[in-house]
């Protein structure tokens, strides 16, 4: 095994063993998003412009995708958290005086925050199948939906990365968190379609990367295969790439 | 005087005391200049240093003189603003990932995860310095054995003590076998027995020829442990040598003598006789006493008691004192290491 494996593999145990010992951690970032099923899954809303979404006949199964991204954006943007953590109290630069690759320690974190996105993605899919939402695409759609979330939830970590190695120390990111998800879910077509959105509104929509991610997984979930996903795809890449140029940057010179 | 008081100004601090090593020993580090500043406050301001094999040096100094800075910038976690370090033949600057192989570090915070298991740190430390499995584990059971956790290797560290966190620390900055060991503040904040159980882990790292550098703040930790001490205040070499070079360096002991009758006559007569003989540095009058600077040497005392019965003087006390660490501190540095030190 090569060095640099044995740190990325190392430091990624690291975070698995964390998180075994609190576990519920996964179960709070799903509470929100489950709400909203619950929410609209029991109380049998109907959409009232449904016609205006193809294939939407309940608001739950158009819900659900939104639900997806939301919490890809929730789980993302705590990334950062933990190594704000090891920051704050030494524990960092104690790894940091081991001969390791900076970025080793980068990509672990990215590889269990991925993981870990992916799961509670596919614990949404599996809850919403029990209010009847079954996937348009099948399993095939599924897999590319768990693809999607992690693409969005790359970014979205890198972010969090970035904004913990700017930030003095944890209060003030979780304000900032605080202060910044909420207005990324409403300016995104989570919880209405961008057709249904006032002008202005839609077009701050259309800059939010989620925005994409949403109708993807929505277009999957609803109606099926179509072309505009390549243009996904490219936009999710685009944003990793922003992301993880930005991030790097700022993480590399807080861990010299 | 082999100890060397070395003012602010001067471009190069003194090396070291070469007289008692043999000749041309090449330092196993060796800073240059350091100076770091943090806004306007210089933390440390033109340090040099040179740390030899095998030695226990101590960087000694009160809170905020910039020993955990001069740390951090020779263990590679913080760029120096001037000034070169060069440890185990590289350049701090060009080689960091080489000198990080080369050695441990045990920082001043309880930098431990509390949701990990002792064991989880030791394979995490183990794979970070790219040990072997088997070789890890090895290393891993060696280290906690020595620390004394091996029955508690396997619970969070959340559950430990203080002490047990430090020893923890300890075990992993051991687990690659270091050449140079970097101590912050090994004891701060520790019981007695804790402080004895690190104090002797160090003196048995050293015994096996391991390099150490620690930092303290405690005057008796730094006389017992360090073979070497450099005294730091306000980022600046104050002194430096041996606890006790430093010690001799304030002029010697001292000789206390207190005539039964306190007539002053007597005490001039005394004086003038003492004042005769060799390795009397010099005497002064304090509370009815004679107070004599004396260099070190066994015959001191018989000579001067043969004074005193020549002159037919009976004394009420005599009283011998070796100069403390505590009055090497403040003869260097104008105060006290900490006002509870008094
Ligand atoms: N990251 C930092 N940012 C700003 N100032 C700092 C930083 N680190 C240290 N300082 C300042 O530099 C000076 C030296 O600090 P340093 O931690 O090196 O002292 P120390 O000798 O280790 O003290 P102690 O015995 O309390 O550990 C202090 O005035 C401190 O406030
Ligand atoms: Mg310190």
């Amino acid at each position: 095994m090569s060095p640099y494996m044995q740190e990325v593999i190392a430091m990624t145990r690291r975070w698995f063993q964390r998180f075994k010992r609190e576990p519920m951690s996964i179960i709070f970032g799903l509470t929100q998003p489950v709400l909203w099923l619950a929410l609209f899954g029991n109380s049998g809303v109907t959409f009232r412009n449904a016609g205006a979404i193809p294939g939407a006949s309940n608001y739950i199964a158009f819900m659900t995708g939104g639900v997806v991204v939301m919490t890809v954006l929730n789980s993302g943007l705590a990334g950062g958290i933990e190594m704000l953590f090891d920051k704050e109290n030494g524990f960092l630069e104690r790894l940091m005086a081991a001969p390791i690759k900076r970025s080793a320690l980068i990509i672990s974190r990215f590889l269990f925050v991925t993981a870990l996105t992916g799961v509670q993605a596919l614990m949404i899919l599996g809850m919403a199948f029990l209010f009847g939402v079954v996937p348009a695409t099948g399993w095939l759609g599924v897999g590319l939906i768990l693809v999607i979330g992690m693409m969005l939830g790359i970014g979205f970590t890198a972010i969090s990365m970035a904004l913990a190695f700017s930030m003095k120390g944890h209060g003030g990111f979780f304000a900032l968190l605080g202060f910044i998800t909420l207005p990324l879910i409403f300016m995104s077509s989570a919880l209405v379609p961008l057709q249904s959105m006032p002008g202005w509104l839609s077009v701050i929509a259309q800059l939010n990367p989620m925005t994409y991610a949403i109708d993807a997984v929505r277009g999957l979930i609803l109606s099926g295969w179509h072309i505009s996903l390549v243009k996904v795809l490219i936009v999710l890449a685009v944003f990793d790439a922003i992301c993880l140029t930005w991030s790097n940057r700022i993480l590399l010179r807080g861990m010299r | 005087m082999k100890t060397q008081n070395v003012s602010s100004t001067a471009p190069r601090a003194p090396t070291s005391d070469r007289s008692d090593r043999s000749g041309g020993v090449k330092p196993i580090i060796k800073a240059t200049g350091l100076v770091k500043r943090f806004g306007k406050t210089a933390a440390v301001d033109g340090l040099s240093l040179e740390m030899y094999e095998g030695e226990v040096f101590g960087l000694l100094g009160p809170n905020g003189a910039g020993k955990t800075t001069t740390m951090r910038m020779l263990i590679t976690l913080l760029a120096p603003d001037a000034g070169e370090i060069v440890v185990g033949g590289f350049r701090v600057r060009d080689d960091a990932e080489r000198v990080r192989n080369l050695i441990g570090y045990i920082p001043q915070e309880r930098a431990v995860d509390r949701a990990l298991t002792g064991r989880e740190h030791m394979a995490l430390f183990a794979d970070l310095y790219h040990l072997p499995k088997a070789e890890g584990e090895e290393r891993s059971a060696w280290a906690l054995h020595m620390v004394g956790l091996t029955d508690r290797a396997d619970e969070v560290v959340a559950n430990y003590s203080g002490g047990m966190k430090k020893r923890l620390e300890i075990a992993c900055g051991l687990i690659h076998r270091p050449k140079i060991l970097f101590l912050d503040e090994p004891t701060l904040g520790l019981d007695v027995e804790s402080r004895t159980v690190i104090w002797r882990h160090i003196r048995e790292l050293k015994a096996e020829g391991m390099t150490m550098v620690m930092s303290t703040n405690y005057l008796d930790e730094a006389d017992q442990l360090c073979d070497r001490l450099a005294i730091i205040d306000q980022g600046k070499l104050a002194a430096l040598g041996t606890p006790r070079q430093l010690k001799e360096s304030l002029q010697g002991d001292v000789l206390s003598l207190t005539p039964e009758n306190g007539d002053s006559s007597v005490r001039e007569r005394l004086t003038i006789a003492l004042k005769g003989l060799d390795d009397v540095v010099h005497v002064v009058h304090r509370d009815g006493a004679i107070e004599l600077r004396v260099t070190p040497s066994k015959t001191i005392l018989t000579r001067v008691l043969d004074v005193v019965n020549g002159q037919g003087v009976r004394l009420e006390a005599i009283q011998y004192t070796r100069p403390s660490l505590e009055k090497v501190f403040i003869h260097y540095t104008g105060h006290q290491i900490k006002d509870e030190w008094a």
